[in-house]
């Protein structure tokens, strides 16, 4: 049988953020009416039977008295009243709701959007701070708002919704349908039971119909179906077993600046899902996109942003063609499904650039490609069929061009014969054709042909052409400028956009250098600063932690005054590690963007970068290179931190050596003399006969022996210098040894040894453990009266063995039974016993420093009673 | 000039005082300050015991220990240092014993007195040795207790008869273990432990004031005479 293997550390981190953060229920419904809302508030109130504290933040009952009844035996919290263009809008009081902070909070409507003033522009992200702050929340959905199933839902509704809620959101969510037939509903809906804004309702007549709530009633089922599903698996891998769960599926879609990428990029989510892969999305950037408009180039940065928000990794790769910037991508990543849609391109286009979807079934063997279809209103591919405009100027160039060939020619015609002249004109067309583009071309050999017919062909001096001959010299001039056109454009592309990496590679490689050189924290913080500002031609400014507080540590090109939204956004970065402010999902109204130094050590920076109101300043081209720049000023302060930590440990280490150092040379020095001090008083006992005085000498001598020993070891655990040789150790011979040498100071109590020899054997090092039992023993014997039992036993309990040693003293001062263990405690009252109060401290630094478990409790009997325990896995089974 | 015993200490107020209780107690006794002035005196004739500081100024006291035990002469070592590694090292070379500074006169005369009784006893080795109501007899190979026989399985056996060839000394672990399981199990000192475990209930019943078997942590066993 498979014993289960241990659980991925992955899945236990997992686990331990579910359980730290709050838990999401979501009541999810098929459509408006089906009594999401009220199964809330049924099951919010069944908590609060169940004696949690339940607080309504929100909850619209449109005004019916069957919500309402619902309501009334919860805590609500009052709404916050925005006001907004003339009107007052009431919405969730995040800052209330984490001010109250109760156990459950009820929040409705997931997918609904705040009003803009808000702290974040969607509720979901007000209930993903709730969670975060440790509340469970509750609240309600409805299908078509999940964002990678809006498409299906606008599909067959022809309603579609503006409020959705990414997929992530739902990710660890417990989900819950609620579910009526469609009958019901739409009979719920005549009866006036359903509430539909009065605008809306013509809308929504379509949107009732039986078929549509059939299909969202299945989709919901699905929905909590795939959760359930992934649950199962977040549990599975959890429990530890491996099955054919992990497959490794990687999905990658690749967009273009084609409409409709939205549409690509969520049926690349769903793909994922169910084959439960990471997905990435991949834009290439060939020399052709380089063609496309602004327009087009947004579309694509767009879909980067959406596939991010859903969860993928984006990446822009720059290639020859399309085929070759996915195969080098594929490459890269082992892909193994591919997702491109499928556009309708005229069979012109396609015998002119060839299908990628061929090319891609074709040349990439070991990946799955899926082709979905994109739908897209062609009013919206307006703005790209939008040409470049052409400059007047390569015009008059090209026409130069022609003038001055039309000279060199007429004085040519006498030496090389008016046959050779019509070649003579292709200079002209292949100059314009490469330097000035397609059209100036165009313009130049139709210039041409006139201009060599004028001048050259019979009849002279004249436009008509009586010879066929000249007709294909004017079509050879059109198709030699065409492709000569072509040609170039593609070389002078190809040229830019390798131009345009190798100068960001350098850029890179400049970036890293001036880091490496940069050995305080001032100077990088500087080089980051101008570094990025200078190649992304923004404003920066890089914000770090000192004493608790954001601060500003570097900026460029002038140092910004930030406002308080600014640092809220910084600090919000800080905290979570997530981008906040300008174009995220935090704080989105400031106009700075700020982005977390994430490195192995947390958070340790935060950059900020605005660009002024007008200019994103992040444009989708420049992404992948700012990506590349944060990475290094991260791995930057990483080194930093790592350097300053080293430089401390080494003061603290070399501290700790001199200290133990000293201390075991005085160890020496002090140990000598007492050596004399004890001979000398066993000499004087020996001539004079046994005194007290001989004999307070020697035990005198003894407690400052031991006094230095503790001083010693306690230097050790400090220093981190002690050595641990564990060894299989029988307590009986252990506790025998320490009993043995103290001996003496136990003479006037009766020690009773419990240890039963079925015992496992232990793991421990002898010498320390000798030191525990020693410093325990000693204690007992110094607090205990005399003639008491000191009794030391062990027994077994489940998971672990203890070993305790207990006296009939005075017990420990109540309420003292942890501090007792710090350095230098002194039970109260009792400093007339003496000691160092290292002892307990020696006891506890020992104990943990063998992995092992120590309390100290007072006895229901009266005394106190001090217990060792080993767990399972520092026990022996005793050897045949 | 040199006695029976001889303190090699480098703290002359040491020598003096352990030379005092040594004479006391009727044994002569020498003194030597170093390494090299303890060595020439330990090869003269009449010299038996060494005592001998392991934290001298001029050689490592480990060195002294094997020459010292090729000159045939006891050794008991004293250190300053609670160091288990340095012990066991001091025996596994021959050293004979070794006391903790600073220690009880009386138990360093009982130590010299037992070390000094197995080197006279070296040729008797074999005979039967009784302590208290046991009797380890080594040539029929059979304990007695309290007059009955005792049985012992061949490995108890076989860990109290090493003790017994060293009556009164510390055996380390590895020693035991070699004689009783051999040169590949000197580091299982689990079996060592099982082993007593047995010896002890069979033999010596009360773990809190044991009469025969004396657990010396980290270092080894002693069987008590």
């Amino acid at each position: 049988m498979n014993r289960p293997s241990r659980p991925s550390p992955d899945a236990l981190l997992k686990a331990a953020r579910r359980d730290a953060r709050g838990k999401l229920k979501i009541i999810l419904g098929a459509a408006p009416g089906v009594g999401k809302t009220c199964e809330m508030l049924r099951e919010g109130a069944e908590l609060q039977r169940q004696g949690r504290d339940v607080v309504i933040g929100l909850v619209e009952t449109h005004g019916r008295a069957e919500t309402e009844v619902l309501v009334t035996p919860l805590e609500v919290l009052p709404r916050r009243v925005i006001c907004h263009a003339a009107h007052d809008l009431a919405e969730f009081d995040l800052d209330a709701m984490l001010a109250r902070c109760p156990d459950v909070a009820l929040v409705d409507e997931f997918a609904h959007s705040n009003a803009p003033g808000s702290r974040h522009p969607k509720r979901w992200q007000d209930i993903e701070e709730l969670r975060d702050a440790g509340i469970d929340v509750l609240t309600t959905l409805n299908i078509q708002h999940v964002e990678s199933l809006s498409d299906v839902v606008a599909g067959f509704t022809r309603v579609r919704v503006r409020e959705t809620v990414p997929d992530a959101a739902l990710e660890d969510a417990e989900i819950e349908v609620v579910d009526i037939p469609p009958d019901e509903l739409i009979e719920r809906l005549k009866a006036g039971k359903v509430y539909v804004p009065q605008e809306a309702s013509r809308a929504l007549g379509h949107f009732f119909s039986k078929a549509n709530l059939s299909a969202l009633r299945e989709m919901a089922l699905r929905r909590a179906a795939q959760a359930v599903d992934r649950s199962l698996i977040d549990h599975v891998s959890l429990a530890g077993e491996q099955g054919n769960w992990a497959v490794g599926e990687r999905l990658v879609v690749a967009i273009g600046g084609q409409p409709g990428s939205d549409q690509l990029i969520r049926a690349a989510k769903r793909y994922a899902d169910a084959m439960r892969g990471t997905w990435s999305a991949v834009s290439v950037e060939t020399p052709r996109t380089a063609t496309l408009g602004e327009a087009a180039r947004a579309r694509t940065a767009d879909a980067l942003k959406l596939a991010a928000s859903l969860g993928a990794t984006i990446a822009t790769v720059p290639a020859r063609t399309v085929i070759e910037g996915l195969r080098a991508h594929m490459a890269e990543t082992r892909i193994t499904t591919i997702v491109i849609g499928k556009t309708r391109r005229s069979w012109l286009f396609e015998l002119r650039h060839g299908s990628v979807v061929d090319q891609l079934v074709r040349e990439l063997e070991d990946v799955a490609v899926h082709v979905v279809p994109v739908r897209f209103e062609p009013a919206a591919d307006a703005a790209r069929v939008a040409a470049p405009r052409v400059a007047p100027g390569k015009f008059a160039a090209a026409l130069a061009m022609v003038a001055l060939t039309t000279v060199g020619a007429e004085l040519a015609k006498n030496v090389v014969g008016a046959n050779a002249i019509d070649l003579i004109y292709l200079l002209p067309v292949i100059a314009s054709a490469t330097l000035l583009g397609l059209r100036a071309s165009l313009f130049a050999s139709f210039v041409a042909a006139l201009a060599y017919n004028f001048f050259f062909l019979p009849p002279l001096y004249t436009l008509t052409i009586s010879d066929p001959q000249n007709v294909v010299t004017l079509l050879v001039f059109g198709v030699v400028a065409t492709v000569a056109s072509q040609l170039a454009g593609r070389l002078r592309r190809v040229a830019t956009i390798g131009e345009r990496t190798a100068t960001e590679n350098a850029a890179i490689a400049a970036f890293g250098q001036r880091l490496a050189a940069a050995s305080d924290e001032e100077s990088t913080a500087r080089a980051i600063c101008e570094e990025i500002a200078g190649l992304l031609d923004v404003a920066t400014v890089l914000l770090a932690r000192k004493d608790g507080q954001v601060a500003v540590v570097g900026a460029s090109p002038v140092q910004p005054t930030l406002g308080a939204l600014e640092v809220a956004a910084a600090e919000w970065a800080f905290d979570r590690g997530e981008v906040a402010g300008r174009d995220s999902g935090t704080l989105a109204a400031s106009d700075w963007q700020f982005h977390p130094l994430e490195t192995a050590l947390g958070v340790l920076g935060v950059l900020g970068i605005a660009a002024g109101a007008a200019r994103d300043p992040l444009p989708a081209e420049k992404r992948v290179l700012f990506a590349t720049l944060l990475g290094q000023a991260a791995l930057a302060h990483e080194r930093l931190q790592l350097e300053a930590e080293a430089r401390e440990l080494g003061v603290l280490r070399e501290r700790d050596a001199l200290r133990t150092t000293v201390l075991s040379s005085i160890g020496h020095d002090l140990k000598t003399p007492l050596t004399a001090v004890v001979a000398a008083a066993d000499a004087l006992a020996a001539e004079h006969g046994e005194s007290v005085t001989a004999r307070t000498l020697k035990s005198e001598a003894r407690r400052l022996r031991r006094v230095f020993d503790d001083l010693v070891e306690m230097t050790r655990i400090d220093s981190g210098a002690l050595i641990m040789r564990a060894e299989a150790t029988d307590l009986t011979d252990a506790v025998a040894a320490a009993v043995h040498d103290l001996r003496a100071e136990l003479a006037r109590h009766r020690v009773v040894l419990d240890v039963p020899p079925s015992l496992p054997l232990v793991e421990a090092d002898p010498r320390v453990l000798h030191h525990v039992l020693v410093n325990l023993l000693g204690n007992a014997a110094k607090f205990a009266p005399r003639g008491s039992a000191i009794t030391v036993a062990a027994r077994r309990e489940p998971g672990v063995l203890v070993l305790a040693v207990r006296d009939e003293g005075p017990g420990l001062p109540p309420g003292q039974e942890q501090t007792l263990f710090d350095r230098f405690a002194r039970l109260d009252g009792t400093d007339m016993t003496g000691g160092t109060g290292l002892g307990l401290a020696i006891v506890k630094g020992f104990a943990e420093a063998m992995g092992l478990g120590i309390a100290a409790r007072n006895r229901a009997e009266g005394g106190a009673a001090f217990e060792l325990s080993w767990d399972e896995i520092r026990l022996r089974k005793a050897a045949p | 000039m040199t006695g029976r015993i001889l303190v090699i200490d480098d703290e002359p107020a040491i020598r003096r005082l352990v030379r005092g209780a040594l004479e006391r107690a009727g044994w002569t006794a020498g003194e030597a300050a170093s390494a090299g002035e303890g060595l020439t005196a330990a090869r003269r004739e009449g010299c038996e015991l060494v005592l001998l500081d392991l934290g001298l100024p001029d050689r490592d006291g480990l060195e002294l220990v094997a020459l010292l035990k090729a000159m045939d002469r006891a050794v008991i070592v004293l250190t300053a240092r609670d160091a288990t590694a340095e012990k066991v090292a001091a025996l596994d070379l021959g050293a004979d014993d070794y006391v903790v500074k600073p220690f009880d006169t009386d138990e360093l005369l009982a130590r010299i007195r037992t070390a000094l009784r197995h080197r006279s006893g070296q040729a008797g080795a074999g005979a039967a040795l009784a302590v208290g109501d046991v009797v380890i007899d080594l040539v029929n190979r059979r304990v007695l207790r309290g007059g009955e026989e005792v049985r012992l399985t061949r490995k108890e056996y076989a860990v109290l008869a090493e003790l017994a060839r060293h009556p009164g000394r510390v055996v380390t672990h590895a020693m035991l273990l070699r004689a009783a399981w051999g040169e590949a199990h000197v580091t299982d000192v689990e079996y060592l432990r099982v082993a007593m475990r047995g010896l002890r209930l069979k033999l010596d019943p009360d773990p809190a004031d044991p009469a025969l078997l004396r657990n010396e942590p980290g270092v080894g066993y002693r069987l008590l005479v």
